[in-house]
């Protein structure tokens, strides 16, 4: 089957079958639920961050390999970094998934991000790795508006 | 007994490749495959007949309107409804329980009703209730499932009551594939008072269907589930019924005399068909009716309850495998849902895609059930008339294939 080589590759199964930074985060500065509905994937993301740095990242995922693989991923790259760092990771990441070109260059730092390069070629499954990081790009909104206490829910469209 | 081989013949689209294997299309639950019949049927009436229906003075209208009329006979004839001017059509099998919802349950719920539907309806089937009772302050009720996926009919006994104004319940599930007894229920609603809908989505397709047996009051179904082409739907009533509704969309065709301040309503059933209708799918509908009807609804129960049985049977040699419903075959419908643990049903609808075979996977648009079932989704195949043992026997295969594949790699 093409897709033991392609799409499900050994990296995505490790972090399917052991996410990291999975859980929930107590008292976090910005809790945020994200759903697709039309495959039924969702996550809840947890982060505490100041006005600099986004310090602690925690995911509980119920999802699909890509989805859970794409979280997990996602929680590493942006961990202790700066919110300047996080939005450029997100716009890397996003940048890679969504455009037509296949020429995104990954930082080694980023480099665990290759394995999602596969999933380009399922458009019906971008989504399922766009979720995680739609659903913090919409928290970070959150946190800069200052509105860090509302319920909130990001829908995959 | 049906000859299969012959009639996949009549099924261009099971020739088709996916990723270089044969199509092996197991999303009949979702829209079923169409003979060429219903194909040309479209084709011809685009290419010879097309005009607009009723009112037309003109050869090509008296055509059209003829073509779309005598659907209407057929219908009834299929379904075993007395009179063609209970059957109206309508966009699928959700329009229908939204017009009645919009129609019948405005002028007849009052605050303090009881609707009653189950643990297992399709959203189509449960939105329309929700709106309704929030806006006439009714309540809603459900009828709960047996541990083996049955509808349990000592909770309908419990639910039901003198309250109760409606039963609103699928014919078969379009997750467990089980059956409802609808006569039974029948019974007991109308014991109390109540009005009973079938929403026959999943039903009507794969079960001989007979309104009077069933001792139905509404019947709803769609023409795509049941090798017509999509844009199509059924309402049937019975008729003191439809006639007591108000008009569902108003416009063009639904009137009788129009001034500028008021109208007065066609008769049935054209008082709820408002606007130019779906003529040409209409039609293909027609042909899917004759194809059906011509092999027999017996004859396609049988083959499913033989390919259903097989299937079951064949899914308990998987490892690790997790069937959700009735395991006896006569009790349900070819669909069965299923779960294989360590693989989510998104990445074994991927999976199995890459052997060219069909399967659903998601939520099936039954989430409160699968918040019951306490799962975020199941993969779904669903059987029809022109699905082999060999089919499922590629379905078994491919699944052994997906457990090595998303298991062992990780594990090893």
């Amino acid at each position: 089957m093409s897709l033991t080589d392609e799409l499900y590759r050994e990296t995505i199964l490790d972090h399917y079958h052991h996410p990291r930074n999975q859980g929930e985060l107590n008292n976090a500065t910005i809790k945020i639920e994200g759903v697709n509905p039309l495959c039924g994937d969702e996550i809840t993301l947890y982060f505490n961050a100041d006005d600099k740095t986004l310090s602690d990242v925690k995911i509980n995922s119920h999802g699909c390999s890509i989805n859970t693989a794409s979280g997990s991923i996602m929680t590493e790259c942006v961990k202790g970094q700066s919110l300047e760092n996080v939005k450029e990771v997100i716009n890397t990441f996003k940048t890679m998934m969504l455009s037509k070109e296949d020429n995104t260059e990954l930082s080694e730092e980023l480099e665990e991000l290759e394995c999602l390069r596969g999933v380009k070629k399922y458009p019906v499954r971008i989504k399922c790795a766009l979720l995680p990081w739609n659903t913090l790009q919409q928290g970070l909104e959150r946190l800069s508006s200052g509105k860090t206490d509302n319920q909130d829910q990001y829908v995959e469209k | 007994m049906m000859n299969i081989e012959k009639i996949r013949q009549d099924f261009p689209i099971l020739d088709r490749k996916i990723n270089g294997h044969k199509l092996v299309y197991l999303d009949n639950a979702a829209t079923s495959q169409k003979p060429n019949s219903v194909i040309n049927a479209i084709s011809d009436y685009y290419k010879n007949n097309n005009a607009n229906i009723h009112r037309g003075i003109h050869t090509l209208s008296e055509e059209a309107t003829t073509a779309y009329e005598d659907v209407r006979d057929k219908v009834a004839a299929f379904i075993g409804a007395k009179e063609t001017k209970s059957i109206v059509f309508t966009r699928n099998a959700t329009e229908a329980i939204n017009l009645v919802a919009q129609t019948w349950g405005k002028t007849n719920i009052l605050p303090g009703d009881e609707i009653v539907i189950s643990a297992m309806e399709h959203h189509s089937n449960l939105i329309p209730w929700q709106w309704l009772a929030q806006e006439r302050q009714a309540k809603l009720r459900f009828i709960e499932l047996t541990p083996d996926g049955l509808l349990d009919m000592e909770s309908a006994k419990s639910v039901i009551n003198d309250k109760t104004k409606l039963v609103a319940i699928t014919q078969m599930s379009n997750v467990l594939g089980t059956i409802t007894p609808i006569t039974e229920l029948s019974k007991l609603a109308h014991a109390h008072g109540a009005l009973l809908l079938v929403d026959g989505a999943q039903g009507v397709p794969h079960l001989p269907t007979n309104v009077e047996e069933m001792g139905a009051d509404f019947l709803v179904f769609s023409f795509h589930k049941l090798l017509g082409p999509t844009g199509v739907g059924i309402l049937w009533a019975r008729p003191e019924l439809l006639e007591a509704m108000p008009p569902f969309l108003g416009g063009g065709d639904m009137i009788a005399s129009v001034w500028r301040d008021k109208a007065t309503f066609n008769e049935l059933p054209w008082k709820f068909e408002a606007g130019t209708p779906n003529i040409a799918d209409v039609i293909g509908a027609g042909a899917a009716i004759d194809y059906l009807m011509a092999l027999g609804m017996d004859n396609v129960r049988a083959h499913e309850i033989e390919l259903t049985d097989y299937a079951l049977k064949a899914f308990q040699t998987l490892d690790d495998v997790k069937i959700f419903g009735p395991m006896d075959a006569k009790l349900r419908g070819g669909v069965i849902s299923f779960a294989l643990d360590h693989i989510h049903p998104h990445d074994l609808g991927q999976i199995l895609n890459e052997s060219g075979i069909a399967i659903r996977a998601g939520h099936h648009c039954c989430q409160p059930l699968m918040r019951d079932l306490k799962v975020w989704g199941t993969a779904r195949a669903s059987f029809y008339l022109y699905n082999t043992k060999a089919e499922i026997d590629l379905l078994i295969e491919a699944l052994k294939e997906a457990n090595k594949v998303m298991g062992h790699v990780a594990y090893r």
